[in-house]
């Protein structure tokens, strides 16, 4: 059963990753567009699933990460012109230190009262942006020199390479033992404890990978935005965004999130026409997806079967 | 001079916060449910009384406003929290997650609506009482004295409600020991409705005069809801006392900041006494384990 299961979601992946590659022969690039940012954004979804669905952490401020990670990267290249692979490692190392911060309440505080500390993190950060507007551009944004490329499919392949080897490693790290102590550590610390598993250890290598991943995608969305501004990496909303996207495509999936953000940017753009009410109909549709099917999309498809 | 005026204006905010805080954490207390819409479901109630104000006047306005509080927390109740509560689907040590979920949505969903019908600017209520008075040589807005007096008012007849009537004191032991109760033979989904009603008029009332006091726009129902949560884990989830007390400290906190260095920077203090507070004492100041 185990074996088919994971079967069904290889052969379910494979085959989505294959017309991914070949979308960009033909379709035009306004779709290459819509499904660029996705990609990025399906990172971040992955990564808050790592933190949430395996560590049990509740993290109300995913942006937190990829802001750190997006300013970081944006504003040395603004303020130095170094090279973008440079910029790109110095965000993630901001973002890695950004969730080393937050581990540390999280080994103390559970719950609502962690998640109220992300929240806040993620406030603190923007208004640290915005006051010191000289350098990070303010609310306004930060414009940078450098971008990826200035070519759609190239930005695309890029995008989709690295949305595929972090859903690799994310998901490998899932199943592997460390993830299967992970989970151990959210659901019941006590008694990982007692087995003998380095709790702490554990749940801050999860934040730190999390992080990196939160922070790279965040430097590499800003390289291909050109732009960075608290309004797409930092604001709350954006967080929101994230956490309905991978709760949408399944907790403890992983690979769900991406299905759920890239539904998540596809049904924003589809639904523009609506304008203003569009978010609205995104949420009810969310909404009532949590409280008919609460398991997601991917977590419907791979466990419907499994005793319920 | 400048310090009665921000002793003047820190006192009417910081009541302002204590209304809005204590709601929210009542229902936490009571029902173990954290309402991530509660901003929005402010941002409902100050609307409706800006809206009607026009045809009715202030009062009427106000009086729709809070009818709109309570019509909207039990659009929550029954909608998002009961659903999520009762599902099968969802294991039980998950509920917690869903319901700050689900309400996080409905919250999104009640400030996109208002968007849509009045959009994204800001609007201020019209003021129960116009007028200016002076007290201590500072020009007050009378309406910001009604503000302190009516904030004031709802929370000492919250605490009549709680200590002096049987009603109140089934939601006391409910915060307590829920089972107790239920072995007592009251029906726990009643005082969960009762809650919800109380909030919704705590809640209706804080929409009412914040949109009269500050203004409100669509926009900032989220910064609504992370205040409120912010002020309610500083005095300690569920804890009515330390809510208030906490609403003080963030409220003159703030007004301090914004006199003294610039109103940019106006909350980041409270922002950074949070996350000291909750760090060293994580139950906040007078919260329960």
């Amino acid at each position: 059963m185990s074996r088919l299961i994971r079967s069904r979601l290889f052969w379910g992946a494979l085959g989505l990753v294959l017309i991914a590659l070949l979308l960009p022969l033909g379709v035009s690039g306004y779709i290459l567009g819509v499904l660029i940012p996705a990609y990025y954004f399906a990172v971040f979804a992955m990564s808050w699933d790592l933190l949430f669905g395996f560590a049990g952490e509740v993290n109300f401020g995913p942006t937190f990460l990829v802001g750190l990670g997006a300013y970081g990267a944006g504003i040395l290249d603004a303020q130095t012109g170094l090279p973008i692979s440079v910029c790109v490692l110095f965000g993630a190392l901001l973002a890695v230190v950004g969730g080393l911060l937050l581990a540390l309440p999280a080994l103390r505080l559970s719950g609502p009262y962690f998640g109220l500390i992300t929240l806040v993190a993620v406030l603190l950060l923007q208004q640290m942006v915005t006051v010191f507007a000289h350098v990070s551009g303010g609310e306004i944004g930060l414009t940078i020199p450098d971008v990826l490329s200035i070519d759609d499919a190239t930005n695309y392949y890029f995008a989709l390479g690295f949305m595929i080897v972090s859903a690799l490693v994310l998901f490998g790290l899932s199943r592997s033992s460390a993830g299967l102590i992970l989970q151990a550590c959210g659901q019941d610390p006590v008694e990982a404890q007692a087995l003998g598993f380095n709790v702490a250890k554990h749940k801050v290598a999860a934040f730190c990978v999390s992080a990196l991943f939160s922070g790279v995608s965040g430097a590499l969305l800003v390289f291909y935005y050109g732009t960075a501004s608290p309004g797409t990496v930092i604001d709350i909303a954006v967080g929101v965004q994230v956490i309905i996207a991978a709760v949408l495509g399944g907790r403890r999936t992983i690979l769900g999130a991406v299905l759920g953000a890239v539904f998540l940017v596809a049904a924003g753009e589809i639904l523009r026409p609506l304008g203003q009410l569009s978010t609205f109909v995104v949420s009810a549709f969310a909404l009532v997806v949590i409280l008919l099917v609460p398991a997601g999309f991917l977590g419907t498809l791979l466990y419907r079967r499994a005793s319920r | 001079m400048f310090v009665s005026q921000i002793i003047i204006d820190g006192f009417a905010i910081s009541a302002l916060y204590g209304l809005g805080a204590v709601g929210f954490t009542l229902m936490f207390g009571v029902s173990g449910v954290l309402n991530l819409a509660h901003g929005a479901t402010m941002l409902v109630a100050a609307v409706v009384a800006w809206l009607v104000a026009d045809r009715l006047g202030s009062l009427g306005g106000a009086f729709a406003g809070v009818l709109a509080g309570v019509a909207t927390a039990f659009g929550t109740y029954f909608c998002v929290v009961r659903p999520i509560q009762r599902s099968r689907a969802i294991p039980r040590e998950e509920t917690e997650i869903f319901v700050l979920t689900g309400t996080l949505l409905w919250g999104i969903m009640l400030q996109e609506a208002v968007a849509y019908f009045t959009t994204t600017s800001p609007h201020t209520v019209r003021p129960l009482i116009a007028g200016v008075t002076e007290i201590a040589g500072v020009r007050t807005p009378t309406n910001e004295i009604l503000t302190a007096i009516l904030c004031w008012a709802a929370i000492g007849g919250l605490w009549l409600l709680v200590n002096r009537t049987r009603a109140g004191k089934a939601l006391l032991a409910a915060s307590v020991n829920p089972r107790g109760l239920t072995l007592l033979g009251y029906e726990l989904s009643n005082i969960y409705l009762l809650v919800w009603a109380i909030y919704g008029v705590l809640a209706g009332i804080a929409g009412v005069l914040l949109g009269a006091f500050l203004g409100v726009s669509s926009d900032n129902a989220g910064t609504l809801t992370a205040s409120a949560f912010s002020i309610v884990v500083l005095g300690g989830l569920g804890s009515v006392s330390g809510s208030l007390i906490a609403a003080y400290c963030v409220g003159y906190l703030e007004t301090l900041t914004s006199y003294m260095i610039s109103p940019s920077f106006r909350n980041i203090p409270a922002l950074i006494l949070l996350v000291a507070v909750v760090y060293l004492r994580p139950q906040g100041l007078l919260g329960r384990r």
